[in-house]
Order: structure tokens, then C-alpha cells, then sequence
């Protein structure tokens, strides 16, 4: 099933985030395997988020490189969609929903070029897709939180990539998106796309997913469900707090040493 | 000297000069007003993007940081030339928004205690310098001071040039990069996952607000001109959801204070002009704070007094309903007396909640004092005695709360029900024919007679 020769979607080699000096993930090494549905769990302040971010270059790295389809990071960045967390923009902002989904489209628009006809079919396609065709001209603060997050889903499909990060997609909405959420999800594997998610309801990961990773500072394990998804292994991730590991931190933070450099 | 409080001492005295200002007959005025109106449309313009980010009190930080580069450039060439005072305004500013970053950077200090230290002391050192170029006696400082609150009638046709060159690129800019500003500022961390180099756009953002304060200093003042940049944009935000529409307001908001605040000081040609671009922005800022549609104060006012009104009504309806369902008889009459018995309220709303039914057809008066439900009013008070009881059976059945505590929660319930939800609900539930006190549900309407 896995073929060595063909570059994997993201390869994580000993990525290591530390913020304020403080590292906040340590030695991550992982391969996210194409077509696969992979959720991203730990408990709070377990790095989830930080990961992503990492892998996007949105924070710095303290050692370690990110490759996407082979290449570094940098300069092919684009070929990844993005699903920030909802609380991390202003949805006060002037602009409709049809609008924040065009914005997906920049990617593929030269420097100060509008977006085309084409472009704004391809947007209204996908808010169609999650189900918001009917609010497009809709003022974004009007929307709820649910309808927010799949105005964001419709923005990365808006992206037209292979591969997908999203940042807890699933948390605070209603029973509709998730259950748009999912057959999006599902939509996307069949179409031979990877697509990793920052999750929380431990519950539903066999349900929802391939893959797990499971995260608590350092990877405790990644792969298959059937097999990564045991009570050894999340008692592992949740279980006794690492204490050596925040302690370590603390007084790397303390004494502002750089980690890593 | 070619100013125009020297052009306007020389002009012919047939119109009086409230007047004679519109007639625009003098090239000088001509040039000044819009130079001025420029101005107040870029600083509206680029104002939107500060405000958007969260950026206004930097721009209050930046535009007092311009006056020690004011003053130094003075200094080091002798002369008012304006590129060399816009020179160093910008250098000053860059000087100053650098120094936020670093010290919120690297030391313990938050970004806004940056600001306001950095606000504070680079206006002291510019107080400072001031004060030594004016008692250095060198004659060309003259006017030196007129940079603290601004004096439209004090630029030379150099001044106003330079500004307006530097506005149209300034828009210009603006109107290239639309897409990638806006995005940048909605959601910085997109933009940078898709390639975009955001640290380029938000330093030409950054560029942008210092060039419109700096360009502003003349005619406005290192003290006010952040004011201009946030006032016409806060005012916009009222009137539209449209990023677009919101720039192109908040620069027509800027022009028209600009046009206000150069007509006031051609008028008293000692009167700053900063401060009345300010006011007259401010004015704009009051009106549409009160008066938008949606947004504003009175509409918000409106829309509570229009829910506080139907509320009030809805109750009374549906008290006279639950009293003619008591004694099996809708003509049944009731006092005002009897209707407080059931329902907080004082008597004069009552009263004239009551007189409001009436005159809609609701409720008679068959006898003085004495109030029952029209046929139509029975109606209405069956669907929201309906709504209540099965909000009620829903809250029992689905939420498995206790009887006795579902009755204050369908009180406010039954004023927002709309007819789609009613048609959910009664689907879930299996149109139930009694809620959990055992009252009947009286049966929904035929369609058409909804409210």
C-alpha cells in the first residue's frame, strides 16, 4: 500500500516548536499518507494547533523541516488548505460569505489580480457543497457558528488542493455542519485527497477517521486507527501529566535559552 | 508671500468672505480646499484598514511620533520644504511604530503600554526641539508650530502639491492591492498559507497609515491626525457591511470634513484647521452612530420598543384568551384590574396597550372598562396559547425538564416562534393534544390566517 519511491503529502522530520523559549513540541516526526482521513488528538496545550501552524511555517521552528509532496515547505505551501480555528478571525468583519470563500481562490490569482467569473462559480460551487449556497450574499457576523465554520470548509475546498489541515473544524456546531463536516471529509478521501484534523470528541475518531496521531507535547503514536487508537496508547497521551517534560520546559523558559539554537 | 491669508487680504471686497469662498475665484483657495479634501479622503481611506486590524490607537501613537523628524529635518536643512518635512515625519514615524514592536517584543512590556510611552516621550522630544528651533531665532522657522494642530491657509502651493501627488499614489496603492489588503486584514495566517508574502503587505499597510498622518501634519497636526484616519472609518462601518462601499464612505466622510474644516479656517484665518476637520468628522461619527439604518442607536432603540410593544400585546392577548378558555366563553369580559392579576405591568401600558388592540380590531370594550377578544383576537391568542403549551411539551419530553419549571421559558418562546418552527416542532413531537399540565393544545390555524 505504501509505495516508498512517491513523495508523501507532508512529511514532519524532528519538528520541535518552542514558544518564549519555552518548547511546546518536541522531536515530531511523522508522514501523513496520501488519501487518508488522519485526526490529530492530545489534550489541551498538547500542541495540536502549534503542529499545524508549524507545518504551515505560521510559527517558527525550532529545529526540524516540514517537505510537502517532497519539497521544502516554503515556496509550495500553497498546495496546502488551511482551516483556521474559528475564533481566529473577526467575523465582524465588512464582507459576505461568498466573499471569504473567493478569498480561497487568491492562491490561484496573480499579485493585485480580481478574481474572475470563473473563480466566483468555482466559490459558489463550494459553498453549495457545505450546504450555504442560500446565505452567499449573507453579512458574515449574520451567520452562526456552525454556518461560520462551513463558510471556512467551503474557503479551502475553494482552494482546489490535495491536501488539507484543519483546526478543530468539529468544535461548538450544531448537529447539521458536523454532519456536513463528515460527508465532506468522506467526499474528500474518495477523491484520493489527505486531509488532517486538529479533534477533540474522542469518541467518534473510529468513526470519523483513518488515521489517529496522538499528541501530548511529543508524539505518542501515529497510524491506523484499529491499531493506534488503544486504551494503552491514550492512557499514554492522557494519563499522567508529563512532568518532566513541562518541568524541563519551564526552566529552559526561565533561563531564556533558545532550544535548539 | 503667496499664502492665502495674503490672497485673501487682497481680494476685491464685493462678497462678503463666507461667500466669496464658494465662488472658488482665487487659485490659491482653489488649490488649498483640495489639497485639504485630498487629504481627508486618503486619510478615510487608509483609516478603514487601521481600524479593521485593530490598528487605530497606532495611529494616534505614530502621527505624535512625527514631530521630532519634523523639527530635526528643520534643523539640518533650514528649510520648510515640504518633501524634506514629509522625509522626516516618515523617518520619525517609522522610528517610532520600530520601537513599539521591540520593546512589546522583547522586553515585559505589552504593545499598548509601547504605544503610550512611545506616544508620549517622542512628542516630549518633539515639544523639546520645538521649543529650542523657536528661541534659536532663525527667522524660516516661522510656522514651525502650526504642525501641532494643523493650518489649511498656511500651505504654499509646494505644500499642497506635494500632499496631493503623495494622496493619488497613495490611493493608487490602495486600489491595486485592494484584494491583498483586505485579506491580510481578515485572517493574516490564510494569507500567509497560501503564499502570500504578508509581512510585505502589512508593512505597506504600515507605510500607508504613516504617509497619511505625515502628509496630514500641515494641514491637521501631529496632535489630531490619527482622528482623521479613524473617525471617517469608524463612522462608515455604520452605514454598510461592504468592505468596498465602507472605504469609498469613510473617503467621502474625510473629503467633507476636510472641505468644513478649510472653509472654517479661510473664514478666521487664525483658526486651526485640525481641530475643525475634527469636529466636523465628529459630527459625521454622532449622526451616524445615532441615526444609521441597522447599526445605529435609534434603530437599535426602535427595534427593542417594536419587540417590547408586540410582547406586551401578545401577553394581554393571550391572558383575555386563557380566561375565556376558563369559563368556557371567549365573549367572557374581563377588567384591567383582573388582566394585572395575571400579568406585571402598570395600568397606563395596560390602558393604552389595550386602546392599540381595540383600534386594530383584537379586543372590544363592550361595556366601559370591560375587555373580551374580538373573533380575530381569539385566533391570535389560540396559535400563541398553541406555541406556549407545545414549547412546553417539548421542553418536558425532549429536554426531560420538570413541569413545573417549562411555563417561563414558553413565555418568551411564544413571541419567536415563526410558522417553520412551529411545523419542526409539531413534527417531533407528534402533534400532541394536551401539554404537561394537562390543558388542551388548541389546534394550529388553517394557512393564510397565521400571524
Amino acid at each position: 500500500m505504501t509505495d516508498t519511491t512517491k513523495p508523501v503529502p507532508i512529511e514532519v522530520h524532528d519538528l520541535t516548536v518552542a514558544y518564549r523559549h519555552r518548547p511546546v513540541l518536541w522531536d515530531v516526526d511523522v508522514k501523513f499518507p496520501e488519501g487518508n482521513l488522519i485526526a490529530i488528538c492530545g489534550p489541551n496545550g498538547a500542541g495540536k494547533s502549534t503542529l499545524i501552524k508549524a507545518i504551515l511555517g505560521l510559527v517558527p521552528l525550532a529545529s526540524g523541516n516540514v517537505t510537502i509532496f517532497g519539497k521544502p515547505a516554503n515556496g509550495v505551501r500553497k498546495l496546502v488548505a488551511y482551516v483556521p480555528q474559528r475564533e481566529s478571525v473577526d467575523w465582524d468583519f465588512p464582507t459576505t460569505a461568498l466573499d471569504v470563500v473567493l478569498m480561497g481562490r487568491y492562491g490561484h490569482l496573480p499579485l493585485f489580480g480580481r478574481p474572475r467569473k470563473r473563480d466566483k462559480e468555482i466559490a459558489r460551487h463550494c459553498l453549495d457543497k457545505v450546504g450555504m449556497l442560500e446565505f452567499a450574499n449573507r453579512q458574515i457576523s449574520q451567520l452562526s457558528g456552525g454556518q461560520q465554520q462551513r463558510v471556512f470548509l467551503a474557503r479551502a475546498l475553494a482552494q482546489q488542493t490535495r491536501v488539507y489541515l484543519m483546526d478543530e473544524p468539529f468544535a461548538g456546531v450544531d448537529a447539521a455542519t458536523e454532519k456536513a463536516i463528515v460527508t465532506l471529509l468522506r467526499e474528500l478521501r474518495e477523491q484520493g485527497c489527505t486531509v488532517a484534523v486538529v479533534h477533540h470528541d474522542l469518541q467518534s475518531v473510529p468513526e470519523y477517521f483513518d488515521s489517529v496521531m496522538l499528541l501530548n507535547l511529543r508524539m505518542i503514536a501515529f497510524g491506523p486507527v484499529e491499531t493506534t487508537f488503544t486504551t494503552e496508547n491514550l492512557n499514554k497521551t492522557y494519563g499522567g501529566r508529563l512532568n518532566l517534560l513541562t518541568e524541563v520546559g519551564e526552566k529552559l523558559r526561565k533561563q531564556q535559552w533558545n532550544a535548539r539554537g | 508671500m503667496n499664502t492665502a491669508g495674503a490672497i485673501l487680504a487682497s481680494a476685491p471686497a464685493a462678497l462678503p468672505p463666507w461667500l466669496d469662498f464658494f465662488t472658488f475665484r482665487d487659485t490659491n483657495i482653489r488649490l488649498i480646499f483640495a489639497g485639504c479634501v485630498l487629504l481627508g479622503l486618503t486619510s478615510g481611506v487608509i483609516g478603514c484598514f487601521a481600524l479593521l486590524r485593530k490598528r487605530a490607537l497606532l495611529g494616534d501613537a505614530l502621527a505624535h511620533s512625527a514631530l521630532p523628524g519634523v523639527c530635526v529635518a528643520f534643523i539640518l536643512t533650514g528649510t520648510k520644504n515640504p518633501v524634506v518635512i514629509l522625509a522626516g515625519a516618515t523617518i520619525s514615524c517609522w522610528i517610532g511604530a520600530i520601537t513599539i514592536d521591540l520593546i512589546s517584543r522583547y522586553t515585559r512590556v505589552k504593545s499598548e503600554s509601547a504605544l503610550g510611552m512611545v506616544l508620549s516621550v517622542f512628542f516630549g522630544l518633539g515639544i523639546l526641539l520645538l521649543t529650542y528651533i523657536q528661541k534659536s531665532g532663525n527667522a524660516a522657522q516661522a510656522g514651525l508650530d502650526k504642525f501641532l494642530f494643523g493650518q489649511a491657509s498656511s500651505m504654499l502651493d509646494r505644500d499642497v502639491w506635494t500632499l496631493a501627488i503623495a494622496g493619488l499614489l497613495m490611493l493608487a496603492a490602495v486600489a491595486l492591492a485592494y484584494k491583498e489588503f483586505k485579506l491580510v486584514s481578515f485572517d493574516p495566517g490564510f494569507a500567509f498559507s497560501i503564499g502570500l508574502s504578508t509581512r510585505v503587505i502589512e508593512t505597506a499597510l504600515a507605510t500607508l497609515t504613516v504617509l497619511a498622518v505625515a502628509i496630514g501634519l500641515q494641514a491637521v497636526g501631529v496632535v489630531l491626525m490619527a482622528a482623521m484616519l479613524v473617525t471617517p472609518a469608524a463612522s462608515a462601518r455604520y452605514w454598510t457591511d461592504n468592505l468596498g462601499k465602507m472605504i469609498i464612505l469613510s473617503g467621502a466622510f474625510g473629503a467633507i470634513a476636510g472641505a468644513i474644516g478649510t472653509y472654517i479656517s479661510y473664514l478666521g484665518p487664525r483658526m486651526p484647521t485640525g481641530p475643525w476637520m475634527v469636529v466636523a468628522a465628529t459630527v459625521v461619527f454622532t449622526v451616524s452612530l445615532l441615526f444609521a439604518p441597522r447599526r445605529g442607536m435609534l434603530a437599535h432603540m426602535l427595534q427593542l420598543r417594536r419587540i417590547r410593544r408586540k410582547t406586551t400585546e401578545e401577553n394581554i392577548i393571550r391572558t383575555l384568551y386563557v380566561l375565556g378558555e376558563r369559563h368556557n366563553d371567549m365573549t367572557k369580559t374581563s377588567s384591567i384590574a383582573t388582566l394585572l392579576e395575571f400579568r406585571s405591568m402598570n395600568t397606563m401600558t395596560a390602558e393604552r396597550t389595550l386602546d392599540r388592540l381595540i383600534a386594530r380590531g383584537l379586543v372590544q370594550e363592550p361595556a366601559e372598562g370591560m375587555f373580551a377578544l374580538t373573533p380575530e383576537g381569539v385566533a391570535r391568542g389560540a396559535r400563541l396559547t398553541r406555541l406556549h403549551r407545545l414549547w412546553e411539551v417539548y421542553l418536558t419530553r425532549k429536554l426531560e425538564l420538570a413541569p413545573d419549571h417549562v411555563h417561563d421559558d414558553a413565555e418568551e418562546i411564544e413571541h419567536i416562534i415563526t410558522p417553520e418552527l412551529e411545523a419542526r416542532l409539531v413534527a417531533s413531537l407528534n402533534d400532541p393534544g394536551e401539554d404537561p399540565h394537562a390543558q388542551r393544545i388548541p389546534p394550529a390555524l388553517e394557512p393564510g390566517r397565521a400571524i
